[in-house]
This record gives structure tokens, sequence and C-alpha cells, in this order.
């Protein structure tokens, strides 16, 4: 009952929620950053538009999806041409798709942990001798640290369960593009219900084991 | 003379706008500015130590232009070679007392690890009475030894200059005098420059040897119309 083919769709979800993961970390901090410590124009509209996946749904962000990384979309098209690459039903679409719905989770975690930190630390480390980067990395980063985590698992947790962008950009193949939340999906769909509750388990299991690591890895508040 | 200060510099948004405009020097080894809260003392300070930036004129010290407006210069703080002390002191929470006080002294993008030291570091933890709490996080301390962590941290690369914004505020009233007592020793010993913002009349006795009074932005002739002390003195109609 428990074949090959689903331990590949475990490991395919999990990979593809981890890029997305990393991606968002990245990126959600450094956008984070901007937004709690620069103001310039249109900086309250480049928050709405991020902010969009998370009230739009993931169908609608799928379709917007197929239009800009299509064969046919601007960028897609760009890729395609240039480095030869399309995105379209692969595993890599599966991680943009994911990356994008998730990140309002790290954005916002982001931009709440870099509001928290006193300005007034970032200062006197200015007048003790350390240019920007150090200041970044040596006061502002580890003081926001616990809430970028907090965001991070979000993401990690909202990536594992994709499932209307990542079916509208890279579909459903076995063993390919064909993640957990999926599966269950077709599983169900097509009656087979033993392979069904095999899914559900091995994802339940899955979301426990991450959630019980994420718990040692960040004893989150009073510690740090 | 140390500072030349001539500057202009305006905060707020439009419906709380408040404008700073100031010109001094400072003849005096000591100099303390004085005024009340929202006079403006804090953007002065802070334009002297590059964490401001003015809108218009010049500062320099000991004939080095720091800041010129005209001339498109403005040195950044961590340039500047001055100690600072923060009112609320600005220790760095996740750090021990050895790490803050090593602060400044490493460079790179990782802080200095838990056992940091060196013969500065050890010199200022022995001279302010550290030692016993050197592995303690800023908030295992006393208010008195907070502070005297943060004078460490402040004088440990051997600035050229001491700027100290309200140094005893958060002090309890008996110990603010025997603090007042030790930083005036140590300044002795030091022969460091500094300059001094306050609230506080009792601190112009001690390390008044230049005043400056400030009030709503600009420098005043007189001190200020309150001239009874009281613990917490408030000015003006506002």
């Amino acid at each position: 009952m428990l074949d090959a083919s689903v331990w590949i769709t475990l490991s395919l979800t999990l990979k593809v929620a981890l890029w997305a993961t990393g991606i968002n970390l990245v990126l959600g901090t450094a956008v984070g950053w901007l937004l709690a410590r620069r103001s310039f124009p249109g900086s309250e509209l480049l928050e709405a538009i991020l902010t969009l996946p998370f009230v739009l749904p993931p169908t609608v962000l799928g379709y917007y999806l197929l239009v800009v990384i299509g064969r046919q979309g601007w960028l897609g098209g760009w890729l395609h041409d240039t480095f030869g690459i399309n995105l379209i039903f692969t595993w890599q679409g599966a991680v943009v798709a994911a990356t994008l719905v998730a990140f309002p989770l790290v954005l916002r975690s982001a931009r709440a942990a870099f509001e928290g930190v006193d300005p007034q630390l970032e200062r006197a480390a200015r007048v003790l001798g350390l240019g920007e980067w150090a200041v970044f990395f040596r006061v502002t980063l580890p003081m926001a640290w616990p809430g970028i985590l907090a965001g991070t698992l979000l993401v990690f947790a909202r990536s594992l369960g994709e499932f209307g962008a990542t079916l509208m950009v890279a579909g459903s193949i076995p063993g390919k593009t064909q993640t957990l939340s999926i599966a269950v999906y077709e599983a169900v769909a097509a009656g087979q219900d033993s392979i069904a509750n095999a899914l559900v388990v091995i994802t339940s299991v899955t979301c426990i084991v991450v959630l019980l690591v994420a718990g040692r890895l960040a004893p989150f508040g009073s510690r740090r | 003379m140390s500072f030349e200060v001539d500057i202009g510099l305006s905060v707020g948004g439009d419906r709380r706008r408040f404008r700073l405009d100031v010109a001094f020097g400072t003849a005096a080894l000591r100099t303390v500015i004085y005024g009340p809260s929202g006079a403006g003392k804090s953007l002065t300070l802070q334009s002297l130590a590059g964490l401001q930036r003015p809108d218009r004129g010049r500062i320099s010290f000991r004939g080095q232009v720091l800041f010129d407006a005209d001339q498109r210069i403005d040195v950044p703080a961590r340039d500047r070679g001055f100690g600072y002390l923060f009112q609320d002191y600005a220790l760095f929470p996740q750090l021990n007392v050895r790490q803050n006080i090593a602060f400044g002294l490493h460079r790179g993008l990782r802080n200095p690890t838990t056992a940091a030291g060196g013969q500065a570091v050890e010199r200022w933890l022995e001279a302010l009475e550290l030692y016993e709490v050197a592995a303690q996080r800023p908030s295992e301390l006393s208010g008195g030894q907070r502070q005297r962590v943060a004078l460490a941290r402040a004088l440990v690369a051997g600035p050229r200059a001491l700027l100290l914004d309200e140094p005893f505020s958060a002090l309890d009233p008996e110990l603010r005098q025997r603090t007042r007592a030790e930083l005036d020793r140590l300044l002795d010993r030091l022969g460091l420059p500094m300059v001094m913002i306050t609230h506080d009349p009792e601190d112009i006795r001690w390390f008044g040897e230049q005043t400056l009074y400030l009030r709503d932005g600009g420098i005043a002739e007189r001190p200020p119309a309150t001239t009874t002390v009281d613990a917490a003195p408030r000015f003006g109609p506002r």
C-alpha cells in the first residue's frame, strides 16, 4: 500500500516547502527591514501589493502567475528565450507558487519584528564605530530574529499545504510536481481511500515532526 | 575651543513642527547644556555625535569640520570618535557586560564572544568595579551598574570627547549624588572634554564649567524662568 511513490511525493513536498521557506526568509527579511526602517514614496502601495497573496484566492494568484511566468508571459518568455528556463509544470514552478502565497506571512512578521527593535540601540552601535552592515547583522537582526523565525515557521507550514496556486502553475504530475496536498485530493477524487488515508497520516505526522523540531530550534521569547 | 556649532534643524510633521537653531562654542573642558524637556537638547547632542543631520550650518571639533551643509561634509557617527552615554544607556540586551564593553573594539559582522577581553576591556571592568558582573546580561544588573557599563563602553576605545545625555536621570537620588562624584573624578583623571545635556540644575553645579541655556529650540541669554528646583521641572504654557 505504501509504495515508493508516496515517499517520492513526500520528499518532493518537503523539497518545495524548504526552497519556498529559504527564499522567503531572505526576501521577507530584506523587504520587511526596508518597510520598517526606510520611508520612500510608494512604500504603502508596495506593502499592499505584497500582502495581496494573503487575501486573494490561490486560484486567482495561480492565474496571475500563469500570465506572468507562462511561456507567453513577459517574465516567462524572457526566461525561456534567455536561459531556456520553463517554470510551468515543473517543481520549480511549484516553488514559485508556494513562495508567493506564503510571502505575506514572513513579511508581516519581519516588519513587526524590525519595528520592535529600539532605534536607540542602532544609534549606540553607530557611535561605537560600526558601519551600516555591521549594525544590521550585530544589532538589528539578532534582536528581530525570534519574530522573523516565527514567521518563517508559518511560511514552512503554509508552503507544505499549498494547493490552489501550485495546482494551476505546476499541475499534478505524479513524481514530478504532485505534492502531498494535491495527491490527497487526487486520491479522494479517484475513490482510493486507503491511499488517501496513508497520505493524510503522513502529512499530519510530518507537520507534527516539523512543529517539534521547530520548538527545539527556536525557544521563543525569553532565551534570546 | 573644542566644539564650534552653528546649526539649524527641523523635526516633526506639519502638525507638530519643531525648529532648532543654535550657535555656540565650548571654551571649557566641561560644558552643560541646560533646559526643559522639549527645548532641543537631545537634538543638539545628537547632531554633535552625527546621529542627526542638521539642515543648515556647521559643526567643528578642535578645528576639524564634522559637518558643513554648504560643503556637503557630514562625517558619519562611526568616524567622529566620540563617546556617547545614552539616557537609558542603550545597552545591548542579548550581550553580557563584557560583550557590551568590547562591542566597539570588535570589527566585522559578528559580535564579540562571551569571553571577549583585551587590555582595555579588563582595565575598565576593573576601574568601574564591574568584574563581578562581567558575565551577566544588562537585565540582571542594578541601575548603577548599568550606567557604569554604558560609561565603560563609551570610554573603552579612548574617545576624544564624551557626550552625555541626562546621565543621572535614571538613577535614584541617593545614587545620583554618588555617581556625580565618581564621574567628576573620572573626568578629572582623563582630562576629557565633555558636553552634557540635563534638566537637573544640580548637574550645573557639578559640571557646569560653562553652561548654555536652551529654550524652545534656541540659546537663551539667561537661565529659563524657573529657578526654583523641583524633581522634574516643567516650563512654559504647553
